[in-house]
């Protein structure tokens, strides 16, 4: 077995005459965060929901984890987390409620339960609110809740769709430590965001533009092929490029 | 089955926090049974009425004793002539004349056949109708004791024929509608909320990427309205039994049995709806527009079917609630068994089958 997590292969997606995604190629290894980048409606969200078994895929090839997504759905389940990108936990229920809801649907023992969630609001510093509704919340501290449930499993890899969005830069940074800190443990992330940034974050980057993969490389592969500074600009150029 | 039982348990907790719903729900077949229990009465009480006696015999005021006796009627207004009549109406002081021609009870002695003519005030139709039941009945009633006995028959006869309904007791009526009504609601409506909340959150997405089955995540979605329905179920029962009496001559059984087949075909309804409608506002309106408004005005509860015309008829055949409220009057009010009731049933059993093959199929396991 080779270490890669995610392997596609020409997956397309269309939706009526529309092609949202069209042939994309990647792969993604273990523990590492592999960033979609793009404008709004560049397919970022449609190549998620894909892999994560909620769109099925007009044609192309897919693994995760070992397991084919046209067969293996309920295996690929078990194996992966992911945070939509609306907001996905339940605004009237606690955090505690929440992270035992989610920590309680993919099969964690009693036990497990109860041990994880101490740890986990331990880690974020949220004893104070363990109690209180997810609605008081501040949305940056929410972001990070969300994304610590995500992960509750262990997952073999997570998915973020604009886990973001909204957020100050300060919390931005620390979300982006937890991220750091997942991958740490061996959990591959595939992350989207628009904001140019958190590319520079990223192991390795996958431009989109209109449903097709520009670019990939690392941010410095990426700057250096484009001889820019900033990956702002390798976007810029790309997105440029479309339109001549 | 851990992960089911804390998805149920998270949908409990959803239903606690929002607890102004769950007053609204469980306080809302209280009010309605008293409501239409103790205001929206069918029965007759004290109704005013004025006498035009052209006659003024032995007869006239024998009938007019009896029917002021009655204790549905007070006298208002003794009038001396036709002109008086419309006078009275206009004032709002009757509500109802009764006019005797003139030789009465000559014309029955002689002929064996006299006329009362009975002018009600049709500005409310219900209680006009109901005032001119009850007299003729008593009229009916007066001109049967008086043949009684006698080789002869007096006929006296009243202008409008209309079956005396003698035990019309309007609360025996509703309650069957407002238990399929409120079982109606809560089932189906918030069911079909419940569901497409999680889609309006997004949380349908993370629920459908986890390892939760799609009929778990139903089910889970399905079990507190069920308890729910249940407890109003318990509820409107009670009430009724304690605070206006009705009966339940038939098995109590097979009432809850047959109320737990209709509750089965409400949720599926409801999670129908949640397939189609997208946000929690379209899932209301439809499940207020295309089943409350015709369960409460078609399923028979308030209107009579055979008085519709035939469309409206037709839509009332394809309502649940019609045949669960036929089975229901039969259970409490006839108290008949099973086999008086199994064709209903059966036509409640496919239609559920039917809703929860099809809400089944379409409900989205993917996006």
């Amino acid at each position: 077995m080779n270490d890669n997590i995610i392997i596609t292969e020409d997956l397309t997606k269309k939706f009526g005459s529309f092609t949202a995604c069209d042939r994309i190629s990647f792969s993604v290894k273990k523990g590492e965060i592999f960033g979609f980048l793009g404008a709004n409606g560049a397919g970022k969200t449609t190549a998620i929901r894909m892999l994560c078994g909620l769109l099925l895929p007009t044609s192309g090839k897919a693994s995760i984890g070992g397991y084919d997504i046209y067969k293996d759905t309920e295996k690929i389940k078990l194996n992966i987390g992911y945070m939509s990108q609306k907001f996905s936990l339940y605004e009237d229920l606690t955090v505690k409620e929440n992270i035992e809801f989610y920590a309680g649907i993919y099969r964690l023992s009693t036990k497990e339960i109860k041990e994880r969630s101490k740890l986990l609001i331990s880690e974020l510093g949220l004893e104070r609110s363990a109690d209180s509704l997810i609605r008081s919340l501040p949305l940056g501290w929410r972001q990070k809740l969300a994304f610590s449930v995500a992960v509750i499993h262990s997952p073999k890899i997570v998915f973020l769709d604009e886990p973001t969005g909204g957020v100050d830069p300060v919390t931005r940074r620390q979300f982006w430590d937890l991220i750091y800190k997942a991958a740490d443990d061996g959990i591959s992330v595939l992350v989207t965001t628009h904001y140019m940034d958190e590319a520079e974050y990223c192991g390795r980057i996958s431009m989109m533009v209109d449903g097709k993969i520009a670019a990939m490389g690392t941010p410095a592969e990426l700057k250096s092929s484009y001889n820019v500074g900033s990956m702002y600009e390798v976007f810029l150029h790309l997105a440029r490029g479309k339109n001549e | 089955m851990n992960k089911f039982k804390g998805f149920v348990y998270k949908e409990f907790l959803h239903l606690i926090r929002d607890y102004r719903t769950m007053i609204i729900l469980i306080g809302m077949p209280v009010i309605q049974v008293i409501l239409f229990g103790f205001a929206i009465r069918n029965e007759l009480n004290s109704v005013n009425i004025g006498i035009l006696d052209r006659s003024k015999d032995e007869m006239t005021q024998k009938l007019t004793s009896k029917i002021l006796s009655s204790d549905y009627f007070i006298l208002k207004e003794y009038l001396a002539d036709e002109s008086q009549i419309d006078a009275a109406f206009k004032k709002g002081l009757v509500k109802e004349v009764i006019v005797f021609e003139s030789g009465f009870a000559e014309k029955l002695q002689k002929e064996g056949r006299a006329e009362v003519q009975i002018i009600t005030d049709a500005s409310e139709p219900n209680m006009a109708n109901l005032a001119l039941s009850y007299t003729t009945g008593i009229i009916l009633d007066f001109s049967q004791s008086l043949s009684a006995g006698k080789d002869r028959s007096f006929i006296i006869t009243p202008e409008i024929k209309m079956l005396y309904n003698e035990e019309l007791k309007s609360v025996f009526m509703f309650v069957p509608g407002i238990m399929a009504t409120i079982l109606m609601l809560i089932s189906a409506m918030m069911t079909s909320i419940t569901i497409t909340r999680e889609k309006e959150f997004g949380t349908m997405e993370v629920l459908l990427a986890s390892p939760l089955k799609p009929y778990q995540i139903i089910l889970g979605k399905v079990a507190p309205y069920l308890l729910l329905s249940l407890v109003n179920l318990t509820l409107i029962l009670w009430i009724s039994m304690t605070v206006f009496g009705m009966p339940v001559r038939g098995s109590m059984i097979l009432l809850i049995a047959e109320c737990a087949l209709f509750i089965t075909t409400a949720l599926s309804l409801g999670i129908l709806i949640s397939t189609v409608a997208g946000s929690m506002q379209v899932a209301m309106m439809i499940s207020l527009v295309g089943l409350m408004m015709p369960t409460v005005l078609l399923s028979g509860f308030i209107f009579p079917i055979e008085n519709m015309p035939w469309p409206l008829q037709w839509i009332s055949h394809i309502l649940p609630a019609k045949w669960f409220v036929i089975i229901i009057k039969n259970i409490m009010l006839k108290g008949t068994g099973f086999s008086y009731v199994y064709k209903e049933t059966l036509v409640l059993i496919s239609m559920t089958v039917f809703l929860l093959g099809l809400s089944i199929k379409k409900f989205k396991t993917r996006l």
